[in-house]
């Protein structure tokens, strides 16, 4: 017996670690490490110190803060995000839903609805540039339905309520596709049987959406909401070809000061600012929603 | 039961219209002849077509270049996210170690992590490195900014093909990297290309790393920034770029619209 078991000691290998992944994942982390945490420490370290001595200051924060467009960059990307985000994430979800139905013809039109994840921000913005300019597709129609007899100039500082809708939409239009596509991969990852359960025991459809559907959602739609809102932070090209610097936002100033006042450390002072933002926001989303789920709790 | 599809019916038409009426728009703006364009009142439909507005667009300075420029960094990118990123998806599919969860983790925050924040310091380091206004300088920093969605395509494609068939082929004889190259590759293909595929998208379309880090070596979106914002360029110009860039894009998001999900369908948890 005893033969046996040291025979079986032998045959049971001494815990070993096993060295392939991790030297298959190493590339990646080290490129990573180089090209996301490099930068972002260096980002830090460029917008606070001299470029000169390398001593601590705060003088690009000062410029950065006094300078004219600051005040509206931050307002006009706050504003865009409070009006696009919700817009994207609401239409995106009834699109995940209209296409989880699996009507007939779901599979076009969920090709449709997400052929807007492959247009970048300025093809967008030129796209609907060509709606809202002077001459553009909106004033044609608009005076073919005989509304109008001279163009309407939508696009002017004078009228940045008009600027603000125009970018909005084209956010709305441009972004929608990825939340939507978040979304449904979350819709399909709840199992038939949940819903068919609630449509036994009684609910309605909207009870089924409010009450089952939705609940068991919430980690796509924290995700969709987390992305959509750290994306809007860097809005830059759909702005610049719709509005230019009239509507001034926080990635448009690092980018005017960057290669317009050569100032790569006011530059990398917004970039904190966006970084900051981002941050910030991620884990109010975290946190509120946490809070939200104690509360069916109780 | 009618009613109800009646209102998905005329919800998808609805929705449809409001993603496709756009892009009708831009094709249309694309081909309309130059002074028709400008003029008052101006026509939904121009009676006639022109190729004259793309041609005036791909033969004004640096255009054709600087799509050369974008379509060798796309290249060079898929190149690069490949070669790095997807061993690390591989691992990932295959192998239970300590660190997985963490390491997925990661790769997701930086799926949501600002290009603006990366630019800017990179700009300044790749002076340094003599890599600023370099086409590999471009294709780096989208490559850093592709290798999440490659690690997780790569990873879900290799989940999708059962392990046991590369085990067959070793007992069978065959070395683990026989097996790999012999077996499991040849089936993880389709899936590879479209990740491949996507990576080239994300790069011709990336614009503010682009225009950051370049200066005369302009990729097209760069190119085009530069003289919308640079030099006012008119708007035929404008609307003819516009075109030209969606074009490949569309064509793209069909070759992949099997993959759609995966891309962008991982959720924190």
């Amino acid at each position: 017996m005893a033969v046996a078991e040291a025979e079986l000691e032998a045959i049971r290998p001494p815990v070993r670690v096993n060295w392939t992944p991790y030297l298959l994942v190493l590339p990646t982390l080290f490129f990573l490490g180089l090209f996301f945490i490099y930068p972002m420490t260096q980002a830090i370290w460029l917008g606070i110190t001299d470029p000169q001595s390398g001593a601590f200051t705060w003088a690009h924060f000062q410029r950065m803060s006094a300078d004219l467009y600051f005040r509206d960059a931050i307002r006009f990307t706050l504003i865009i995000t409070a009006l696009a985000v919700p817009l994207q994430v609401l239409l995106g979800l009834a699109v995940a839903l209209l296409v989880n139905s699996r009507f007939r013809g779901h599979s076009a039109f969920l090709y449709l609805t997400a052929l807007p994840i492959g247009i970048s921000d300025l093809a967008a913005g030129l796209i609907w540039l060509s709606i809202f300019t002077e001459r553009g597709y909106l004033n044609a129609a608009l005076q073919g339905l005989g509304f109008i007899q001279n163009p309407l100039i939508f696009l002017t500082y004078e009228n940045r309520d008009w600027l603000l809708t125009a970018i909005v939409l084209t956010e709305v239009w441009r972004a929608t596709a990825i939340v939507m596509v978040i979304l449904l991969a979350g819709l399909q990852l709840i199992p038939r049987d949940y819903v068919e359960t609630a449509g036994v025991f009684g609910a309605g459809r909207w009870q089924t959406l409010r009450h089952v559907i939705l609940p068991l959602l919430r980690p796509s739609l924290q995700t969709a909401l987390i992305i959509r809102t750290i994306l809007a932070f860097q809005l830059f090209g759909t702005v610049v070809t719709l509005a230019g610097r009239q509507i001034p936002v926080l990635a448009g100033e690092a980018y005017f000061w960057y290669s317009i006042y050569r100032s790569p450390n006011v530059a990398s002072a917004y970039a904190v600012l966006i970084l900051l933002f981002s941050g910030t926001i991620t884990w109010l989303y975290l946190r509120l929603l946490r809070i939200k789920e104690e509360e069916i709790k109780a | 039961m009618r009613l109800r599809s009646l209102a998905i019916y005329s919800a998808a038409l609805a929705i449809s219209a409001w993603v496709a009426l756009p892009l009708v728009l831009i094709a249309i703006a694309a081909f309309t002849p130059r002074d028709i364009l400008y003029q008052w009142p101006r026509p939904f439909w121009p009676e006639k077509f022109t190729l004259d507005t793309i041609r005036f667009f791909l033969r004004s300075t640096g255009v054709w270049q600087s799509t050369l420029n974008s379509v060798f960094v796309a290249g060079l990118t898929i190149v690069l996210a490949f070669a790095i990123a997807a061993p690390a998806g591989y691992a990932v599919a295959r192998f239970r170690f300590r660190g997985r969860d963490a390491l997925q983790l990661a790769i997701l925050t930086t799926k949501m992590f600002p290009a603006t924040v990366l630019s800017i310091p990179l700009a300044v380091a790749f002076i340094r490195w003599r890599l600023y206004d370099t086409l590999l300088g471009v294709a780096i920093v989208h490559t850093a900014l592709s290798i999440p969605f490659v690690t997780v395509i790569v990873t879900s494609v290799f989940i999708g093909i059962s392990y046991e068939l590369e085990e067959a082929a070793m007992t069978l004889g065959s070395s683990r990297l026989q097996a790999f190259f012999r077996v499991t590759l040849p089936m993880a293909l389709p899936g590879l290309a479209a990740s491949a595929i996507f990576t080239f998208v994300l790069s011709w379309n990336e614009v503010f790393a682009s225009t950051i880090l370049t200066l005369n070596n302009r990729t097209l979106p760069a190119l085009i920034i530069d003289s919308v914002l640079g030099q006012g360029a008119p708007l035929h110009f404008r609307f003819a770029g516009g075109f030209f860039m969606i074009v490949p894009a569309l064509i793209i998001i069909f070759l992949i619209r099997r993959y759609l999900l995966t891309l962008w369908g991982v959720t924190v948890r």
